[in-house]
């Protein structure tokens, strides 16, 4: 177990559900109450200082209870690491606190997520479809939403 | 409707009340470059505000990916930056191989790097030329299109295609290098590609016309820059030396000796300027990597994720279940997840991975570099001219294969 793991653990010991570190990449799991806490501890903390979203994306586990995980990638600059941090969300209530005020940078990523799993992002300033146009029905990268469904492509809306 | 905006004027004359314009531009636009399209907001020539959309050009490559198996992926990372299709062909490579835990030959390391490095050259090259075409100076482009031509050439000769190359295969590569082709490689490098460069150099550098049109014109802070996510040529070019190569050494960078350049103003003009030079370090090790090139095979010796010679399918049934087996169901690669960066010529490329243990990814999703630069724009721009809006979204370098999949 590497350092950033131990230390979020200590600093968060309710809200960490697991953690690991397969394949070398330290991943924690973590309840999704006070993301927006536990992101701003990781860009602040004097020894994290993750100072770089990378990636947001969700990931739909159908079947599985719960089933969508929302995956944040964070790199840091002057540590030169990573981690990867998961929240998982239940189907009938896919919410999580946005996280733009902590990266302005991660706005269009939550946008995706919206677009494609249907994931809601509390608090996003402009949350609406960002790959597919806002008449488009369903959210195509639900394990549910068929590969060969066809929808009318329409213009822009007036 | 929108509100009346007051324009103050330098000179003492009164103020003018003019209502803010909306213009639309692209998504089908010379100057976009791909199907792009901005909703700006201007008082006379003066961006006050824009809205940048994408979505044109989305193919579904990652619900495609989930249906498809490993290396059937490949052809579809060729779609992502077709600028330089070899670079997302290794970053995909690398994933699945950290993976399955994979430890590609000697031989293949290099001849990812030195493919990644020439897939640098001509992305910077195509990036550079098209910017200048917009401002108005053309040949820059032509000079640069020669070598771009001489490493298809070369690329042609690697993998039968200019463009939609598949090279990497999960544990190796489609091919060896054919014969005598470093040669060819290190002739092109010596010959072709740093006159080239010198001769952009020559026109653009110290040209008064082009340092007026892009200094000082879409510039960011290293703060902002970190804050929004940038990576690449763009985030160098405001101060920040990150650079996965040097950070985070894969494959064999850290074999290699070369500088990773920086600018201060983050404005078009530093941007420029970090390519060339980058240009010139890819040379660097380019001339390095063929030098240590090791011999040995390029596929790593595992039945379990290499293809068995065709010879061996053609005669031995044991070889022809494998073949079968491998190309209908896939690759058997182990259940976990993973996130593997590379450093592509525009930035950090990641390919987040999960994996059920199937023959085929469960997730695939993509971290393109222009996701993020795309989103800055308006950042870049609020304050300036429309026509520089022209200028820094291609120095920006938004390539709409990898923005939209």
């Amino acid at each position: 177990m590497s350092g950033v793991l131990d230390r979020l653990r200590e600093r968060f010991p309710a809200d960490v559900v697991s953690v690991h570190s397969n394949f070398g990449d330290d991943t924690a799991l973590v309840r999704r109450e006070r993301i927006v806490e536990i992101l701003v501890f990781l860009r602040d903390d004097p020894e994290l200082l993750f100072d770089f979203a990378m990636d947001l994306t969700g990931v739909d586990y159908l079947g599985e209870e719960p089933r969508f995980e929302v995956v944040y990638h964070l790199y840091s600059l002057e540590k030169k690491r990573r981690v990867r941090v998961k929240v998982r969300l239940h189907e009938d209530d896919p919410v999580i606190d946005t996280a733009v005020p902590v990266w302005p940078g991660i706005d269009w990523y939550e946008r995706e997520a919206w677009d494609m799993y249907g994931i809601v992002f509390r608090g996003h300033p402009n949350l609406k479809r960002i790959l597919m146009y806002e008449a488009f029905e369903g959210h195509p990268l639900r394990k549910d939403y068929p590969k060969a469904k066809r929808q009318p492509t329409i213009g822009p809306e007036e | 409707m929108a509100e009346p905006v007051h324009i103050a004027t330098k000179g003492g004359t009164p103020d003018l009340q003019a209502e803010p314009m909306l213009i639309n531009i692209g998504p089908s636009h010379p100057a976009t470059h791909a199907t792009l399209r901005f909703q700006a907001k201007l008082d006379g020539e003066t961006i006050l505000d824009l809205e940048p959309e994408f979505g044109y050009l989305h193919r579904g490559f990652e619900k495609e990916s989930e249906a498809s198996t490993w290396t059937q992926v490949v052809p579809y990372t060729d779609r992502l930056n077709y600028v330089s299709p070899l670079m997302n062909n290794v970053g995909y490579a690398m994933a699945v191989e950290k993976l399955c835990g994979i430890e590609i030959t000697e031989r293949c390391k290099y001849v990812r790097v030195i493919l990644s490095e020439l897939s640098r050259i001509i992305d910077h090259m195509v990036c550079i030329g098209t910017n200048m075409v917009d401002l108005g100076a053309l040949t820059n482009f032509w000079y640069f299109w020669k070598p771009r031509e001489e490493v298809y050439k070369l690329i042609e000769e690697l993998c039968g295609q200019r463009l939609t190359t598949s090279y990497t295969r999960i544990g190796g590569a489609m091919a060896d290098l054919p014969e005598g082709w470093t040669d060819r490689a290190l002739a092109v490098c010596r010959g072709v590609i740093p006159g080239c460069i010198a001769d952009v150099n020559a026109l653009l550098t110290k040209n008064r016309i082009f340092i007026e049109r892009t200094m000082g014109v879409g510039p960011i802070s290293a703060k902002d820059a970190v804050a929004l996510g940038f990576t690449g040529p763009c985030l160098r070019a405001a101060g920040v030396p990150l650079d996965l190569r040097k950070d985070q050494p894969y494959l064999v960078y850290d074999r290699f000796d070369f500088d990773v350049p920086v600018g201060e103003a983050g404005d078009t003009c530093d941007r420029y300027m970090v390519r060339m030079e980058e240009m010139r370090q890819s040379l660097r090790i380019i001339e390095q990597a063929v030098a240590q090139l090791p011999g040995g095979p390029i596929d790593i010796d595992d039945p379990r994720f290499v293809l068995p010679p065709k010879a061996q399918v053609y005669e031995n049934i044991e070889a022809l279940m494998n073949h079968f087996k491998f190309i209908m169901e896939g690759v058997k690669v182990p259940a976990g997840e993973v996130y593997s960066a590379t450093e592509a010529a525009n930035g950090e490329l990641g390919f987040y991975i999960v994996s059920r243990g199937g023959g085929g990814p469960y997730k695939i999703k993509v971290r393109p570099p222009c996701f993020p630069l795309f989103q800055g724009i308006p950042h870049l721009v609020k304050g300036q001219m429309i026509a520089d809006l022209i200028a820094v979204l291609g120095s920006v370098n938004i390539i709409a294969g990898e923005l939209d999949r």
